[in-house]
């Protein structure tokens, strides 16, 4: 048995104590050690995946002892994809964040580096776990460590942000632990493979139906879906920027998978959708999710809040694919959390970089941005393409497996608000265009008429290499979704 | 159901009872008191009685702690009947939950007086007062 199961996980939190320790040394230091962790995590994501692909789901017994008692990770092709998406992203954004930890928070790199690595380190854990307690226990060092992120920027709402945050997300972890807590009192396991087999033939117990309603109302406290998405705006948008470029696109979309992990392995779908005909309550909240996000983001005149309520709205997306209830519906929601956190990860970097150049990304801030960042721009249209769902970037995709599902399903309404919140989306986005291409910029209008030119003012080629390549792979993803469902999402579905 | 059997049902699973009575009333301080300090108060009992929660389903009547005695007397090897002891798991479950309950605490605390610094005060409207004038 190899140990790149554990290396995925274990790297990121050694090089966090390591980063801690290196900023006595030298500041730079803990900079390199955070790549050199997450680096060697990717490349184990990497090993894990191409070898699930190959011979099957891995079992690591975690110091050898067996499932029930032990802890085992088990890794099969959703998370093996998952963790791949989560070690990736954490490292590609911590090389383009170089340059905005310097200028936003110069004091505390070290700090901030530990930290981000613990983040990174507690999202790996929850996906790669098959245990249900120690599943909480990262859930909330990824909660902990975003809570003290979210403070550490804006010194004005900041803290105020992160405390109700706070409430907020302990509120949704306590839900989730009592659920866990009904599901030990009926089967005496925390093992998710064991819990699974012995919930079986437990489907008409009150006990085990406590338990999933409460487990999955924390889990949706924790993935902001509407409406217990209030938290999520202000915290997205009050921390470091290279902090909500990674929480932004990671954090939302583990909690989907974990929705996803105790829907198809834990209580299984004949549970869900044969036993308690919940599957039509949850596709109409998704639905208001959907609408009430996209809603949202129009009323805001800050980019930042906008992308934060983009996230609430693609929330609703990924819920209603997986509680329709048939394989369409599923396929998308998987597919929707793979390119959702490119999608928005890609924007996010876009974002940096404007919050980097100008400081404040209020919607006036943007007047004449293409002339000044065309490269920043190129990358953020294309993600804000994908998001819209057009083809052949991967946003497109997801959608069609979405709406397919949902008229196989009969569910008319969430396949509208789809296509509605597609339009809103559409029109955001172009109002945020106008303004970047024919509004030109304040500082040239003081200059009278006649001169159009204008000087460029790009942010660091680091940072443009990093968001014009995610925004590639937008385009390299969608034009591979089909090989992707076939050679990961229907061979996992099938395997249930 | 009449009134009548409702006070057997709660004599029967008082433990039940309580947590859930403990669980509202930190849940009604974190939504309905105006200082943070209260509010972080709440956040904790609600914390605690799921601990409680916890430390209760591992309760079984008639059994002792989860010790096993008279093992260097020979008579270790003697079946060992599990109803004879409360079950450790879920209280060892706890000492986890309890590490990150102060540790949330911790944080939270620490938020709180960053807060009092730069404004003076814990009434959260006083504090939105503030934040919206600027």
């Amino acid at each position: 048995m190899n140990n790149y199961p554990a290396l995925i996980v274990i790297a990121p939190l050694l090089a966090a104590l390591f980063a801690g320790l290196a900023v006595w040394i030298e500041d730079r230091l803990s900079y390199y050690i955070a790549i050199l962790g997450l680096a060697v995590s990717s490349f184990s994501a990497l090993k894990v995946l191409i070898q699930v692909i190959e011979s099957g789901t891995i079992q690591y017994k975690m110091a050898g002892w067996d499932a029930p008692v032990g802890i085992e990770y088990r890794i099969d092709l959703l998370n093996a994809m998952v963790l791949l998406l989560i070690s990736g992203i954490a490292l590609f954004n911590l090389i383009a964040s170089y340059k905005n930890v310097e200028q936003e928070i110069s004091d505390r790199k070290g700090s901030f580096y530990t930290i981000y690595l613990l983040f990174v380190t507690g999202l790996l854990g929850v996906t790669a776990t098959g245990d249900l307690f120690n599943l909480y226990v990262l859930i909330e060092i990824t909660s902990l460590t975003s809570y003290a992120m979210v403070a550490l920027s804006d010194k004005d709402r900041g803290p105020l942000a992160s405390l109700n945050y706070i409430f907020i997300g302990v509120i949704g972890a306590s839900f989730y632990l009592l659920g866990v807590g009904y599901l030990y009192m009926k089967t005496g396991s925390l093992n998710m493979m064991d819990v699974a087999d012995i919930i079986a033939s437990q489907h008409d117990s009150s006990t085990v139906l406590v338990g999933f309603i409460l487990c999955m109302i924390g889990v949706w406290i924790k993935m902001a879906l509407f409406p217990m998405h209030v938290w999520l705006p202000n915290a997205y948008s009050y921390s470091p920027v290279a902090f909500s470029r990674v929480v932004a696109p990671l954090m939302t979309k583990v909690m989907v998978y974990v929705m996803i992990r105790l829907m198809i392995t834990v209580f299984g779908f004949e549970y869900i959708f044969n036993t308690l005909h919940l599957s039509e309550a949850v596709v109409w909240l998704a639905t208001i999710a959907v609408l009430a996000g996209g809603v949202l983001a129009l009323a805001q005149d800050n980019l930042k809040k906008i992308l934060a309520y983009i996230i609430v709205c693609e929330i609703g997306y990924m819920v209603g694919g997986a509680w329709l209830g048939n394989q369409s519906g599923m396929t998308g929601a998987i597919l929707h959390l793979l390119n959702d956190a490119l999608m928005t990860f890609a924007l996010f970097l876009g974002l940096g970089n404007m919050v980097y150049m100008l400081g404040k990304v209020k919607l006036n801030n943007l007047q004449g941005l293409f002339s000044r960042m065309p490269w920043t721009m190129t990358g953020f249209v294309v993600a804000a393409f994908s998001i819209v769902g057009v083809p052949p970037t991967c946003g497109f995709f997801s959608k069609w497996y979405l709406i397919s599902g949902a008229f196989e399903a009969g569910a008319y309404h969430f396949a509208a608000a789809l296509i509605i919140s597609s339009l809103i989306c559409a029109i955001l986005f172009f109002k945020v265009f106008e303004i970047c291409f024919f509004q030109s910029s304040p500082d040239l209008q003081g200059q009278g008429h006649g001169h159009k030119f204008q000087v460029m003012a790009e942010a660091p080629v680091s940072m443009l290499i990093v968001s014009n390549l995610v925004s590639f792979s937008l385009i390299v993803v969608g034009v591979f979704s089909g090989t992707i469902v076939k050679t990961i999402i229907l061979p996992f579905l099938q395997g249930i | 159901m009449g009134m009548t059997d409702i006070i057997p049902l709660i004599v029967a699973k008082y433990n039940y009872w309580l947590f859930v009575v403990l669980m509202m009333i930190g849940l009604y301080a974190m939504i309905a008191k105006n200082n943070l300090i209260k509010k972080l108060v709440g956040m904790n009992i609600f914390q605690t009685a799921i601990i409680l929660f916890y430390v209760s389903i591992g309760y079984k009547s008639g059994a002792t702690l989860p010790i096993i005695q008279n093992v260097h007397e020979g008579h270790g090897h003697a079946a060992i009947h599990a109803a004879d002891y409360i079950n450790p798991l879920p209280h060892v479950l706890m000492l986890t939950a309890i590490v990150v309950s102060v540790a949330t605490f911790g944080v939270a605390m620490a938020l709180a007086v960053k807060i009092y610094q730069r404004y003076h005060t814990l009434e959260e409207d006083e504090l939105r007062m503030r934040l919206s004038e600027k």
